[in-house]
């Protein structure tokens, strides 16, 4: 993926999400991480990259294209991503099968049966197809997370955006979690991903951005912001939370 | 040793119980007995027989009332929702004054004026009382509707809104569903009210039970009798709408 980002500016009311965001890079990229504290701006550039809501200012480019300001050419872009929050990725009233074949029907065209074929090799894969008949509130978290996955991978993404897919599991389920992103990103998916997962993000990032409030503080690829971060506060963020 | 001092103690507690509940049960009953005494009343029970037909009648008559009512009231209640909804500030504030105006005054004023002041030519009191309790009711419909729809999470709308839906997809398939489980209950709430509720339209001569209850009141000059079946005849009614409710949202309640 190429993603290029020019002076992005967002807000809710007062409040300034991100500041003037700029980035762009020469080698390709594959798994784009993003960390940094809490409020530092992780989400709302996710959201941006995916289509979700437009900036209040500055333009976002991916893969040379560049997105659309208004929600009907967003809504356009936003069905070629896939998107996992931290929870509550599920509609509650429908069974695992049920949410991954009705985005499949609905948005992407679809027949019934060709959904429902897509939907079970999915939960087959990940070793989801006995519990496709439960209900998201019959599944444990790590369950509900990879099943929330095999819907967001099931259209064939452009995008894969991850907002903290693990902060909400406990270490086990987050492990079941993680390996599926892997091995997702080693089959060639594209991901743009924010985490706490200091030890994934370091594996897994051909390229980090350390994001706070609301500005990239650092950046660099490979595991180049771990090893040898330049920012006072990317070294205090790291130290904290490589502490435990 | 532990698993008899276990059943002693469950044996004592239940004895308890049943002291508690045949001492309370002796207290209401002894309250009503001089209740009653206190007037030196003759049971008969033979002249609430004799009148069964009027009073059956007027029992039917509060069933029918109360569903049209509710059929009418949720008609009402969403397109009060809607309107507050809809984005039109005329009509926002509309809709958000009738909710306002019905909740605050009292369901008899409002019979009232409806009957003598609104319809004062209509000679067709059961409609009046129909339309009267079916305004009321739909302003509080309106309230639990609204309710429903704010309950349905931002993160769902987002998860929606990520899985690629449109707007009227969205209201389809995540809001209206979701909202739906939410509000049931609430709807089988105002049934239980509109039943009760309906026994003030005696005091526009509709002969619904009440009404009807009282008639034999009068007509066999203070037969009390008739209250205690208007009380069972109510209870009937509103008891299993009332279960109904329980029902509804303990099994909603787990899924979201
Ligand atoms: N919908 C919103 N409404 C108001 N403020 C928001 C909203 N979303 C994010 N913010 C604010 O924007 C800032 C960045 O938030 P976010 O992007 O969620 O950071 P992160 O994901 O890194 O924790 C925070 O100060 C947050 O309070
Ligand atoms: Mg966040």
């Amino acid at each position: 993926m190429k993603v290029e980002l020019s002076d992005i500016i967002r807000r809710y009311g007062e409040a300034q999400a991100l500041r003037g965001v700029t980035f762009s890079h020469a080698a390709e990229i594959r798994a784009l991480v993003l960390i940094g504290p809490s409020g530092g701006g992780k989400s709302t550039l996710l959201r941006l990259l995916g289509g979700l809501e437009a900036p209040d200012g500055g333009t976002v480019r991916v893969n040379g294209r560049e997105l659309p300001a208004h929600e009907h050419g967003l809504h356009a872009y936003r069905r070629m991503n896939g998107f996992l929050f931290q929870s509550f990725n599920l509609f509650p009233h429908y069974s695992a099968l049920r949410n991954i074949t009705l985005p499949l029907e609905v948005v992407h065209g679809m027949t019934p049966e060709e959904a429902q074929e897509k939907a079970e090799s999915g939960l087959r894969r990940f070793g989801l197809y006995e519990h496709r008949e439960k209900r998201p509130f019959e599944l444990s978290g790590g369950q509900q997370q990879r099943v929330g996955l095999v819907r967001a991978i099931s259209s064939k993404p452009a995008l894969l955006l991850l907002d903290e897919p693990t902060s909400a599991l406990d270490p086990e389920m987050t492990a079941e979690v993680l390996d599926v992103i892997k091995e997702l990103n080693e089959e060639g998916q594209d991901i743009i991903l924010s985490t706490h997962e200091m030890g994934f993000a370091r594996a897994v990032a051909d390229h980090v951005l350390f994001l706070a409030e609301g500005k990239i503080v650092e950046q660099a690829p490979g595991s180049g912001v771990f090893d040898n971060p330049q920012s006072e506060q990317a070294q205090r963020f790291l130290s904290r939370v490589m502490q435990y | 040793m532990s698993l008899r001092a276990a059943s002693n103690s469950s044996k004592t507690r239940w004895f308890l119980n049943v002291a508690a509940a045949l001492l309370l049960l002796a207290a209401v009953v002894a309250f009503f007995w001089f209740a009653f005494t206190s007037l030196s009343y003759t049971w008969n029970w033979e002249r609430l027989w004799d009148y069964r037909k009027p009073l059956f009648r007027g029992w039917l008559f509060t069933i029918f009332i109360s569903t049209v009512a509710l059929v009418a009231s949720v008609a009402l209640g969403i397109l009060l929702v809607l309107g507050q909804r809809s984005g039109i500030l005329a009509l926002i504030g509309l809709c958000r004054g009738y909710v306002e105006l019905i909740r605050g005054t009292p369901l008899l004023v409002q019979i009232l004026i409806m009957n003598y002041v609104i319809f004062a030519e209509s000679r067709n009191s059961t409609l009046v009382g129909i339309i009267a309790l079916s305004c009321f009711s739909a302003a509080y419909l309106a309230e639990i509707f609204r309710g429903g729809i704010d309950s349905v999470a931002r993160t769902q709308i987002d998860a929606a809104r990520a899985v690629g839906f449109t707007g009227p997809q969205i209201y389809r398939f995540v809001i209206f569903p979701q909202a739906m489980r939410r509000v049931l209950p609430g709807i089988a709430g105002e049934l239980v009210n509109l039943i009760k509720n309906s026994s003030l339209l005696m005091v526009i001569s509709i002969g619904e039970f009440t009404k009807e209850t009282y008639d034999f009141f009068s007509s066999t000059y203070k037969g009390f009798e008739g209250f205690i079946l208007l009380g069972f005849g109510y209870l009937l009614l509103t008891l299993p709408v009332t279960y109904l409710t329980y029902y509804l949202e303990k099994k909603f309640r787990y899924e979201s």
